[in-house]
């Protein structure tokens, strides 16, 4: 236990982080320059890292597995980036702004880093405003703020609906111009298969160039992870289909521990299932609950037109049951409430899993233009996918796996149990706690890679002035390229007869039933089981046609989805091993008589940060306890 | 390239003007316009500057044409589908016929100017209705008229665009007057033909 | 609904190419075009033959990752959408469906339906960026746009580099990408004081790797699945005058 030293710095809260940047060792310009750093991921944490740490003078080698860093999933948020500016004179601080994050998360997240990336997100914004990124602005000139995630301040910058998109081209730009000046080497198509650790110190990567099929080594004084989290484990999420954890996992098998790999946020405005070969589901902003009514019919298995159900035979089952937030209570909890609704019966469509969002009374109250203007492309893009015009007819949305607030262990100075070793933006678990306030994963993982990775890692290489080049040709090189490639044969030797990603639809089919909005015991254990059983089967089953010395998409494909089978089986040892319900972890063993979720501080409060003790052994839990000293802890309501 | 060619759009009214006074009776006027371009010195510079305008504008469109040709050495199987301005496509293709007529406009008129055609330079009324009415001439004549017509429409709106004359607020007649030039132009000459050739 | 689709095949960047036949009967007019492909797939696996190799990542229109030229169209023949928001409702039943890569001399086949656009971020490298280091950034409101220009420089902005305007353009010229990363910084004040030198940069790099003229046809702008217009063009043009 204790190996889990957070190396939180003294002194208050507020002056934790200036603090600690006045005392943290340094790197001289010409040392600089001699050391290498690895960084995998171009998402906005990756891809800001990489340019931050050109632009100090550090050689940087950058790897993403699609075909330009442009591309990484940090283009598909929507809703916006919160900072706490208080342009709008509405009473934000950044303290409010860390208060808001650690309720919203639960009270399971770490009080100091949660302060610091609301502490920097003033400097994110600033700095993308610099580099270009077009934020809506007011008539004057400044930019706009909106409201948004059920919090009482406007905080959140947005670009319409894609500011996802123009953060991501502004940290792509950012980090051309350091590709541009030789201080980042770009290295696209590749994915990380294996993390090279020597004298227990990271000290490179094994990859493989997805064009070519060769594994490649790289090495390097320090790496860094950016690789996003791990929601297509449920096979249909939010997340780019080729989203995966393996990099993190590989991390996570040489040593870097796993905290709270079960919270993953479920969001709740997703179009729903519409074809047995859906390989994605695409969210609607939650934006469209200001004006839409959630409501499922009053007989079970109605299958009127939603249209002709007389408004008596309606029930708008969040205003019923959270009058006070009503259509806008939070994610994890309006998610919670379409699923029981649907499971009693309720739900509408073929499938019976799906819900109501109904514009009609908001088009009649403020005209159909007033919501046009709002809401036309979201409206446009359910179209798209659908055929439903949602002027004339409610939407149908579902939830669907979404965020994961878990993910490597990471200390304050965001490097993980293997020294060297740093995980940035969604891939640690730090900031989100149990369940992730709307706006502020593109404020964390920008603060990450801009501002706090920069300057926690010098204290790190200030050790490390007097490694020279790393060789390639050493033997922990040599050694951990073997394993990459006898895992590959091994894959590819299988000559079963089903493709990847049908096995990952059965691991998700699992992982979605028992392991989703609602967990139980029994569910779990079920769970456990049945993991096993498909995991067994695709080790029997699998088919992968062609060779590994070329282009391979099912390989690639087959390469995550067996690393998803063994993240699957800790993911769920995890939501079994926390006896409480809290944020986005509901386990229906822990709720209140009127089914709410049910904290268990006394013995819960901590962070779940699991060891990996090798194949076919239990993984050892190390409890990280979290103290909080500047919030008092209370029961979330919305009632 | 847009601006050698606006400067040609230029040119094609002036000679239209002067086309016009082969509808009168008398050679007098026709040829004392035709005696003033080839004398006159301000005209002289112009036209030289002219020629120059033609040789850029299609030695640029020539270079331009198979710089594109290269950008895509392995092409579609199913054609382009795409909804496009028709007559853009076929810019290189019009242009070529043009200038083919273009060389034949010259050996008829311009290369007796200058000697190297035997022939009047005094008297180019006679040449013109001498032209005119052989059916064939007026034919290819027509044709041709009918596809610089084509390539005026594309070539009006493009070079505003080319020279990043765009604008909202006139925009939206740019085409208009495009479509209105590349009919009144080639209009009128085909008109004075018809007319020479029928009714003279 | 039946199906028949011929589909490219390349085994890669040198071997030549040709189309193969392949019989769909049970497509749902629910799924997506892609999903229609990874059910296509899924059968070849099970057969051990090579499934199609295509790039797609989202499936939501937002990475540009997709894009394939499916009967004479880039994205398909719905307008501003991208191939994985393109719906089999819109094809009919006996159906023959042309799938194509996207042809240009700087887009080279890799292999099937996958072309190498790095050509783009070569662009986007020579220029495509603001000169700022982070922690030089002045107080975001220290900054002020007008927002109409604020608002022309996010509809520019929007472009997710697919390369559909390359695909469609029939001289594959890159210029309605080029001219919306132009545009972007060109309207914004952040963005003016290189301008002179981004536009040169970008400009001279597009001709280098090789695409077309831009002869103002406009498939380019009737492809784009974000709806990029022309506008861009002429203000490239205008950027580049003004840059000598």
């Amino acid at each position: 236990m204790g190996k889990l030293i957070s190396k939180i710095p003294d002194g208050p809260l507020a002056m934790k982080w200036t603090n600690y940047k006045a005392s943290v060792k340094l790197v001289s310009p010409a040392n600089k320059k001699k050391l290498e750093i690895i960084v995998i991921g171009t998402g906005l944490s990756g891809a800001a890292a990489s340019s931050a740490l050109g632009e100090l003078g550090y050689s940087v080698k950058t790897f993403c597995y699609q075909d330009s860093p442009r591309r990484a999933h940090s283009v598909a948020a929507q809703g916006g980036i919160n900072a706490a500016k208080n342009y709008q004179n509405d009473g934000d601080s950044t303290y409010r702004l860390f208060y808001d994050m650690i309720k919203g998360g639960d009270f399971r997240a770490r009080e100091a880093n949660v302060y610091r990336a609301a502490e920097v997100s003033n400097q994110v914004i600033d700095h993308y405003t610099a580099l270009g990124v077009p934020f809506a602005r007011d008539y004057g000139g400044t930019l706009d703020t909106r409201s948004f995630g059920g919090v009482q301040v406007s905080r959140t910058f947005y670009s319409k609906g894609q500011t996802g998109q123009q953060c991501l081209l502004g940290v792509y730009s950012s980090l051309n111009r350091q590709i541009k000046k030789g201080n980042v080497k770009m290295y696209s198509r590749r994915e990380m298969l294996d993390l090279v650790l020597i004298e227990g110190k990271a000290r490179g990567i094994i990859a493989r160039n997805l064009l070519t099929g060769a594994i490649e080594r790289h090495a390097a004084h320090a790496v860094v992870l950016a690789t996003g989290g791990y929601g297509t484990i449920y096979f249909l999420s939010t997340l780019a289909v080729n989203s995966n954890a393996s990099a993190a996992w590989k991390a996570h098998k040489r040593g870097a521990f796993f905290a709270n790999p079960s919270f993953i946020q479920i969001h709740p405005t997703c179009v729903p299932q519409l074809n047995e070969f859906q390989a994605k589901l695409t969210l609607m902003s939650e934006s469209l609950r200001n004006d839409g009514r959630v409501w499922v019919p009053k007989t079970k298995g109605d299958t009127r037109p939603a249209n002709t159900i007389p408004e008596e035979e309606r029930d708008y089952y969040l205003e019923r049951k959270y009058p006070a937030f009503g259509n806008l209570v939070p994610r994890d909890v309006a998610s919670r409430a379409a699923k029981e609704r649907c499971d009693a019966g309720y739900g509408i469509g073929e499938t019976g899993l799906a819900v109501n969002l109904d514009f009609r009374d908001s088009i009649k109250k403020q005209g159909k233009e007033v919501i046009e203007n709002k809401y036309g492309n979201l409206f446009d893009m359910y179209k798209t996918i659908t055929g439903i015009d949602s002027y004339e007819e409610p939407m149908r949305i579902y939830p669907a796996g979404h965020y994961t607030m878990g993910g490597l262990w990471v200390d304050y100075e965001l490097m993980t149990t293997i020294p060297g070793l740093y995980a940035i933006g969604e891939s640690n678990f730090s900031d989100h706690g149990a369940n992730r306030l709307g706006a502020a994963s593109l404020m964390q993982t920008s603060g990450d890679g801009y501002f706090i990775l920069p300057n926690t890692i010098n204290n790190y290489l200030a050790e490390e002035i007097r490694v020279p080049k790393i060789s390639t040709d050493k033997p922990e090189f040599i050694e951990t390229e073997k394993a990459v490639i006898e895992r590959i044969n091994k894959l590819i030797s299988i000559k079963g007869k089903h493709n990847a990603s049908s096995f990952h639809k059965r691991l998700g089919k699992i992982m979605w039933d028992y392991c989703g909005m609602v967990r139980n015991e029994e569910g779990l254990k079920k769970a456990l089981t049945l993991i096993k059983e498909v995991k067994d089967e695709f080790w029997r089953d699998l088919n992968i046609p062609g060779d590994s010395s070329d282009l391979n998409q099912e390989l690639e494909k087959a390469g995550r989805v067996s690393d998803y089978f063994e993240l699957a089986e800790l993911l769920v040892t995890d939501a079994l091993n926390r006896n409480e319900s809290c944020g986005a972890h509901f386990r229906e063993e822990y709720q209140t008589p009127d089914g709410e979720a049910l904290r268990n501080d006394e013995e819960f409060a901590f962070v779940a940060a699991w060891e990996y003790a090798g194949e076919s052994k239990p993984h050892i839990l190390h409890k990280e306890e979290l103290n909080f000293e500047n919030v008092e802890m209370k029961v979330r309501s919305y009632k | 390239m847009a601006l050698a060619g606006l400067f040609l759009l230029t040119f094609l009214p002036l000679h239209l003007i002067i086309n016009f006074m082969l509808l009168k009776s008398e050679p007098g006027p026709f040829n004392t316009a035709a005696h003033f371009m080839a004398t006159f010195p301000v005209i002289r510079i112009m036209e030289i500057i002219l020629f120059g305008a033609i040789l850029i504008h299609v030695s640029w469109g020539i270079l331009l044409q198979i710089q594109n040709w290269l950008a895509r050495p392995v092409g579609y199987v199913r054609s382009n589908k795409s909804e496009t301005s028709f007559f853009s496509r076929f810019m290189i293709w019009t242009g070529a016929i043009v200038l083919t007529f273009l060389i034949l406009h010259w050996f008829n008129f311009y290369f007796i100017k200058i000697g190297l055609v035997a022939g009047n330079p005094e008297d180019f009324y006679s040449v013109v209705h001498n032209l005119f009415k052989i059916p064939a001439y007026d034919y290819i004549y027509l044709a041709c008229f009918t596809l610089l017509g084509f390539h005026l429409f594309h070539a009006f709106y493009s070079a505003f665009q080319t020279l990043g004359l765009n604008h909202r607020l006139w925009n939206p007649v740019v085409k208009p007057i495009a479509l209105f030039y590349a009919i009144i132009i080639p209009a009128g000459f085909a008109f004075i033909s018809i007319t020479l050739w029928l009714f003279r | 609904m039946k199906l028949t689709l011929k589909i490219w095949r390349q085994k890669n960047a040198k071997a030549k190419g040709n189309f193969e036949t392949y019989k769909m009967d049970n497509v749902s007019p629910r799924m997506a075009f892609l999903e229609m492909l990874d059910a296509l797939n899924k059968m070849l696996v099970e057969e051990d033959k090579d499934p199609v190799a295509f790039d797609h990542d989202c499936r939501e229109g937002i990475c540009g990752s997709c894009g394939m030229y499916i009967n004479g169209h880039p994205h398909g023949p719905v307008p501003a959408i991208t191939t994985c928001s393109l719906s089999m409702r819109y094809f009919k039943d006996g159906d023959t469906i042309w799938v194509e890569p996207w042809r240009a001399k700087p887009f080279p086949v890799i292999k099937d339906l996958i072309v190498d656009r790095s050509a783009f971020d070569k662009i986007q490298i020579a220029g495509g960026f603001i000169s700022v280091n982070t922690g030089a950034a002045p107080e975001a409101n220290s900054i002020l746009v007008q927002k109409k220009k604020s608002d022309d420089a996010f509809d520019s902005a929007i472009c997710i580099g697919c390369g559909a305007c390359v695909a469609a353009c029939k001289n594959a010229s890159a210029m309605l990408f080029v001219s919306a990363k132009i545009s972007q910084f060109a309207l914004l004040p952040q963005g003016r004081i290189e301008a002179k030198d981004r536009v040169r940069a970008m400009v001279e790099k597009m001709d280098e790797v090789g695409f077309g003229n831009c002869s103002n046809t406009g498939a380019c702008e009737a492809e784009c699945p974000k709806e990029i217009k022309l506008v861009n063009i002429a203000r490239l043009f205008r950027e580049y005058y003004k840059a000598f």
